[in-house]
């Protein structure tokens, strides 16, 4: 281990304490990040520094929080090549793939439509589409992956109004090709909507480079608090929608009959913001941008030979952040159960994605993922681990 | 409690060779049942004689080396029961699971006390319960 993962390791609170008596392997971070100490502060400090609620009052600590509000919006924004006012803040991705399947969706697809979804899509990304194309009347086809796990986007039916992929698996760890799909998806007269939860911590990400006109990401993948989230979208698409949510706060009148709302992106924030968690999720992009991601690949294909090399058999191709495998007939929740006792925090079941799961002819599999934090000893402990389960079901 | 110690000897052998695992044509109960944690799934048969005495029951399913083990000693215990003895034994292992690490075990329990380490592992609750769950679903008649 290298003095600047050390280091670096010293700066995340949660990596110093034992589990079961054994030094803590983390490789759960597909589910969630770690907060380093910068973001634990940043939301605390929020509490003290930026009480009030945004948005809404004009004394001292109301505008404290609607400034920091404002400030942390930006950030994010940045963060990804966005214009703050393209950034709306939702408690995650999950809401942020609702808002726009309801916001965008009751008002542009109709009866015959088509809406493509990819066949490796994590829950959030899949049943929102379904809800839409049954209330719609729509047709909710499917583009299948490869063996490798790549989406095969067929040739899409005159009338799709969207696609919508994941930017990386969070099953397979593969890479959509974002730009590429967004230049097919746009020669057909679609749009384009990518789930990043799992880019966003081991890709640049850049909006206008992707080309694509949604783009979905939560902080608590990105060392980030829970509970917050952003969807940014080409401003055009966002002037035109309506409002998903009604309430306080994204109103500029309102009579007892009707109300008139106020601009992008207030309009899609209805009630009370969550402001420790927007300054959290600007802190956790700061450290994003700062740390050094450089090692990620090493640790990565260290993960691929340690379970290849326990007899692990790897789902698809992984490519970054995340290796899913099984082992033997040795169930995942087993696999997972065991090796926390070896100190090793492992996913096991379907990770929110069974349609991927059938295509791979499994019922759930175990995942080993990466973050900044990881390094080849965690991947030596999950080696351990693993030759433990093998001893335990031999 | 670790959890090596959640896997007892009694498990583990139930796991690899569980008792009354496979079809039951002529049931005449049954249900089927979904684990949300992981997508795994357990279908449990009985056949059920006039005088609500259980005389077959056998389980199918995929699951973990809980459920399965679960489910193959749910099935010695409550064969030749009748229906309210097996109810209840459900009914009993449901709290004892839920019960604290540290609490006596019930008698009554007996093999089914080799389950004592899930009391420390709330998420691994759902798997010990999931065979026992169908088997109080499929005796109340509702598939």
């Amino acid at each position: 281990m290298t003095a600047d993962l050390a280091a670096r390791r010293r700066e995340f609170p949660a990596l110093a304490a034992p589990v079961h008596g054994r030094r803590l392997a983390y490789l759960d971070s597909a589910a969630t990040s770690l907060m380093p100490r910068a973001v634990i502060d940043a939301v605390a400090r929020a509490a003290v520094q930026a009480p009030g609620s945004p948005n809404r009052g004009v004394h001292a600590l109301a505008e404290a929080a609607t400034v920091a509000l404002d400030d942390a919006r930006a950030v994010v924004a940045h963060g990804i090549g966005a214009r703050p006012r393209d950034l709306v803040l939702t408690s995650g991705t999950t809401a942020a793939v609702n808002l726009v399947a309801q916001a965008w969706g009751r008002a542009n697809v109709t009866t015959g439509d088509t809406i493509v979804v990819s066949e490796l899509e994590h829950h959030s990304n899949l049943i929102p589409w379904q809800e839409l194309c049954a209330e719609r009347g729509a047709r909710l086809a499917v583009a299948p992956v490869d063996d490798a796990g790549r989406i095969q986007l067929p040739a899409l039916a005159a009338r799709t109004k969207l696609v919508a992929v994941a930017h990386v698996s969070n099953v397979l760890g593969t890479i959509a090709p974002i730009a590429e799909l967004a230049a097919r998806v746009h020669a057909a007269g679609a749009l384009l909507f990518v789930d990043g939860a799992q880019a966003v911590a081991h890709l640049p990400v850049d909006v206008a480079a992707l080309g694509c006109d949604f783009y979905a990401f939560s902080a608590h993948k990105m060392y980030g608090p829970p509970g917050i989230g952003a969807l940014w979208a080409r401003g055009e698409l966002l002037d035109a929608m309506a409002p998903w949510q009604t309430g306080g706060g994204m109103v500029t009148s309102v009579a007892l009959s009707s109300a008139q709302f106020r601009e992008p992106p207030h309009r899609f924030e209805a009630g009370t913001p969550n402001t420790p968690g927007a300054i959290g999720f600007a802190e956790a992009t700061r450290f994003l941008a700062a740390v050094d991601r450089s090692d990620e690949s090493r640790v990565h294909a260290a993960l691929i030979d340690a379970i290849t090399g326990a007899g692990g058999t790897i789902i698809g191709r992984p490519e970054c952040a995340v290796v899913s495998f099984t082992l033997a007939d040795i169930h995942p929740h087993d696999i997972a159960t065991i090796a926390d006792g070896e100190g090793v925090a492992l996913r096991s079941g379907h990770h929110c994605a069974q349609p991927i799961h059938t295509r791979f002819g499994v019922a759930a599999s175990a995942r080993a993922s990466i973050a900044c934090y990881s390094g080849t000893d965690d991947v030596e402990q999950l080696a351990r681990a693993l030759a433990r389960v093998r001893e335990v079901f031999r | 409690m670790t959890p090596d110690e959640l896997y007892q000897a009694l498990i583990v052998e139930h796991d690899r060779a569980p008792h009354n695992c496979g079809p039951l044509p002529e049931a005449t109960h049954s249900a089927t049942i979904d684990n949300p944690l992981c997508g795994d799934v357990v279908t449990v048969r009985l056949v059920v004689l006039p005088d609500d005495t259980i005389a077959r029951v056998a389980f199918e399913g995929r699951g973990c080396a809980l459920s399965r083990a679960a489910a193959s000693l749910m099935t010695t215990r409550v064969a030749g029961q009748p229906i309210a003895a097996a109810t209840a034994l459900a009914d009993r292992f449901e709290r004892f699971v839920a019960e604290p690490a540290d609490a006596p075990i019930p008698d009554e329990l007996g093999e089914l006390a080799a389950f004592r380490g899930v009391r420390a592992f709330r998420s691994r609750r759902s798997c010990a319960t999931l065979a026992f769950h169908a088997l109080v679903t499929a005796v109340r008649g509702r598939e």
